[in-house]
């Protein structure tokens, strides 16, 4: 990455990159990903901050902060950002090397729905949304949460009881197995 | 033939890893060379002079010299020659630098190719033709392209040098965009004020002939012989009788039906009109695509009330071809437009801030006359959609400009300082009223500039916010703007009742059209092309073409006021002499193996391909055949790398030169 030929030493940043397949240089910090973000208000730093710590190397301040776990992944930022950058997928990234470092999370909550959600995908091949609760409940034991909400989605269609059947569950699997660390 | 061979050491540049000596001793013994020799640097007066004493010693008929690149010393060597007798194209360079001493580390090695180099040269250097330099004659009138500020300032210049001038512009009036602001930066003068004397001093010079509703046609020739056609549209109005005094457009019954351009469309103009009052001529121009006599054939109130019978319905669009001998491309730039762009198109547009259709979110040209004194509010400050008086106005920079996912990654240099002026011309009237900037950095380079942008933020209080707003969206009249202050790393929420945009300076509409029928080129974006970005930045790559003003790349005004100038200094070099020397290393056909299957015509650069016919005793064509025009050719060579029968040559670089050289390897 280099133009003069000097080696350097391998970086959370060239992590990131290699995750995302794209420099986080691009970022020119102009901030309008922080001010379209919906979730901003609860973030403890600002998406584009999370951007430029990483820019300048102060990785720990960046792999700890709150607001790559509060990330809802809308994209809103990936769309309009002027360099064409992509944020929500660089927050992945962030995310997945916090796990790696063994960075303590402070959302452990939101790091049990993640789990939960990629669970199901892992068992029947796409989300299936009552056993995503019944599992992220188990985790956290928050077992009233939103319970109310449940008859509604229920009339709506959104839970089906029984998962949706998929032909080519292997393929999945095959997925979790290649990228499953150890 | 005898060939002398000439080894530059040039100090320690080719020295260091070229040994030279050995160079110069091994080459005495090529096929042909009578004298080879070394020195520190042949292009001192010493060096020189060898070269010289040599030549006319020894008798030689052709010279090499091992050396830096031709594009450094290949003159200085060709006269050296010349005053020793021999023809400049009998000199050929052996780059010894660039190619060779530069570029290598080992010495053996580089010594070894310095003599292939010098082999090569030699060979090629015996089939060398002597070349003469062509001349061609100069028309000494100038054709400026575009009548906005850049343009008038060329047109004056060249005429106020005694030369004549040709000014065409394709809208009614003179003027351009400079006509539209209302005030400019740094000073705050007020910009009709010392643009309209201008404008009346181009129509009154004896030495300028004014082409207003007219275009560009055609262009032909070369350099200091073209020939322009031009389109004179149909005003409908006899130019000759009309006196301007504007009752046909007071008394037209056509108000809401076509929108006034040149008040950024906040106002109507009726079917016959003049741009502007001050518009300069002061000729109406009648728009048939709403004219009620077009589409009925009934009203003419035009007629009716004119009292000069200068209305002509049937007026139709004119050829004229002028005689030109330099051209200067003023077209200027208009401005990127936010809304949605049909499909396919390459331009986006900006949907999270409406794509246009909120009324008060207005661009920078629209301020611009809302705040002008001869505007549609006459310089009240009054938004667009309810005619009041904004109390909190937010102004965003950068829209288009620095924007990739919009398609512009390039800066728009003048948005940072007219934005200040904006806000600073709003304060001055709306004293109560908020003004808030948002910027992602504040670019004042220029004289007084950045002292402006800090009095807009010290003396009239405009609050500057660091960070690109994400989103415009509307509620009960007001229009939400939402922001991150990046500085202070907060979101921040403006509930503003109108909104500026400043938006990208972008090319023309018709800007790579233009420069295909004149033959320049231009980049990504249809910004025309400088033949060096630092050292040729008026000239354009094609002879007798510059350019001036924002058809190069954006500018503000002085900028473009002072390429206009060096642009009309660049055209009168030109016609500083009779006659135009050329190099003489252009294309030539071989009339009897040419097929005439024009690949050559088409892959051209310069377009310096013509057809000719060949006609047999009794004047009958029997077949057609390419043709170069010396003007026009700039010695690429891409005509005879593609020839399929090998019947187009290149004067100094043709086959059996090229081929001897390759085969010296």
């Amino acid at each position: 990455m280099s133009s003069h030929n000097h080696q350097h030493a391998h970086t959370i940043a060239d992590d990131i990159a290699e995750k995302t397949f794209q420099d986080v240089s691009l970022c020119y910090q102009c901030g309008k990903c922080s001010a379209g973000c919906p979730v901003r208000y609860y973030m403890d730093i600002a998406p584009n901050k999370v951007v430029r710590l990483i820019q300048l190397g102060f990785y720990e301040e960046a792999l700890k902060s709150e607001t790559p776990w509060l990330c809802a992944g809308c994209q809103t930022c990936s769309t309009r950002c002027p360099q064409e950058f992509d944020l929500a997928k660089f927050m992945d990234a962030v995310r997945e090397l916090a796990l790696e470092k063994g960075v303590e999370i402070k959302h452990k909550d939101i790091l049990k729905f993640h789990e939960a959600f990629l669970n199901q995908i892992k068992r029947f091949g796409r989300s299936y949304e009552i056993g995503l609760i019944a599992e992220y409940k188990m985790k956290t034991m928050h077992l009233m949460q939103d319970v109310d909400s449940g008859p509604d989605m229920f009339m709506k269609g959104l839970l089906e009881v029984i998962p949706h059947k998929m032909k080519d569950k292997k393929s999945v699997k095959d997925i979790f197995k290649k990228t499953a660390k150890k | 033939m005898k060939i002398g061979v000439f080894i530059c050491h040039c100090g320690e540049n080719i020295g260091r890893t070229v040994d030279c000596p050995r160079v110069s001793k091994a080459c005495q013994w090529l096929p042909g060379v009578e004298v080879s020799l070394d020195y520190k640097y042949m292009c001192s007066d010493p060096g020189q002079n060898m070269i010289k004493d040599e030549i006319r010693k020894k008798k030689l008929d052709a010279i090499v010299v091992g050396s830096c690149s031709p594009h450094m010393h290949e003159k200085t060597f060709r006269k050296a020659a010349v005053d020793a007798g021999i023809n400049p194209f009998l000199v050929e360079i052996a780059n010894l630098r660039e190619h060779c001493s530069w570029v290598h580390d080992d010495i053996d090695a580089a010594t070894d190719k310095a003599i292939d180099l010098v082999r090569m040269a030699v060979e090629k250097v015996k089939r060398n033709q002597p070349l003469t330099t062509i001349e061609v004659p100069v028309t000494k009138r100038t054709l400026v392209i575009g009548g906005g500020i850049a343009g008038i300032q060329a047109a004056l210049d060249v005429a106020n040098a005694g030369y004549e001038v040709v000014l065409v512009e394709k809208e009614p009036s003179i003027g351009g965009h400079m006509s539209q602001l209302s005030e400019t930066f740094p000073t705050l003068d007020c910009s009709q004020c010392i643009l309209t004397p201008r404008m009346v001093e181009v129509y009154q010079h004896p030495k300028i002939k004014l082409m207003t509703y007219s275009e560009v046609e055609k262009v032909e020739g070369f350099i200091g012989n073209f020939t322009v056609t031009i389109r004179k549209k149909a005003r409908h109005i006899d130019e000759s009788k009309c006196t301007g005094c504007g009752l046909c457009t007071t008394k037209c019954p056509v108000k809401k039906k076509a929108f006034n351009s040149f008040e950024e469309n906040l106002a109507y103009r009726p079917a016959v009109y003049v741009p502007f009052p001050q518009a300069v001529p002061n000729i109406p121009v009648i728009d048939e695509t709403v004219c009620t006599y077009y589409k009925t054939g009934k009203c003419q109130m035009c007629v009716k009330v004119c009292g000069r019978e200068a209305i002509s319905f049937d007026q139709q669009d004119t050829l004229v071809t002028e005689e030109i001998g330099a051209i200067i491309v003023a077209t200027g730039y208009k401005l990127y437009n936010i809304e949605k762009k049909p499909e396919g198109s390459m331009i986006k547009g900006y949907g999270e801030y409406g794509y246009g259709k909120y009324k008060d979110v207005v661009d920078g040209l629209q301020f611009e006359r809302i705040a002008s004194a001869s505007g549609p509010t006459s310089g009240e400050f009054k938004r667009p959609s309810d005619g009041k008086e904004p109390k909190k106005i937010v102004f965003i920079q950068c829209v288009g400009s620095r924007d990739d996912s919009k398609g512009f990654s390039y800066c728009s240099k003048i948005c940072c300082m007219y934005t200040a002026k904006h806000a600073m011309l709003y304060k001055h009237k709306v004293h109560d009223g908020e003004a808030y900037v948002f910027y992602m950095d504040i670019r004042s380079g220029g004289k007084m500039y950045e002292e402006f942008v800090r009095r807009a933020i010290e003396e009239d209080g405009v609050k500057y916010i660091r960070g690109r707003v994400s989103k415009i969206t509307e509620k009960n009249g007001k229009y939400i703007v939402k922001g991150e202050d990046t500085l202070a790393s907060m979101p921040i929420e403006i509930d503003a009742d109108m909104v500026v945009l400043a938006t990208a300076m972008i090319a023309q509409t018709e800007a790579s059209e233009l420069a295909q029928t004149i033959g320049i080129p231009y980049d990504k974006y249809g910004f025309y092309n400088e033949a060096h970005p630092k050292l040729r930045p008026i000239e354009s790559t094609t002879g007798g073409v510059f350019l001036a003003g924002a058809c190069q790349s954006p500018k503000d005004i002085p900028e473009s006021v002072a390429m206009a100038s060096a642009a009309a200094a660049k055209a009168m070099v030109l016609f500083g002499s009779d006659k135009l020397e050329r190099e003489p290393v252009v294309a030539k056909v071989n009339e009897l193996f040419c097929a005439g299957c024009f690949l050559c015509k088409k892959v051209c650069p310069y377009g310096a391909v013509e057809v000719k016919e060949m006609k047999d005793r009794n004047g009958v064509v029997y077949k057609e055949i390419a043709y170069v025009n010396e003007g026009l050719c700039q010695g690429c060579g891409t005509c005879t790398a593609s020839c399929p029968s090998k019947s187009i040559e290149l004067a100094g670089f043709n086959n059996e030169e090229v081929f001897a050289q390759i085969a010296a390897l």
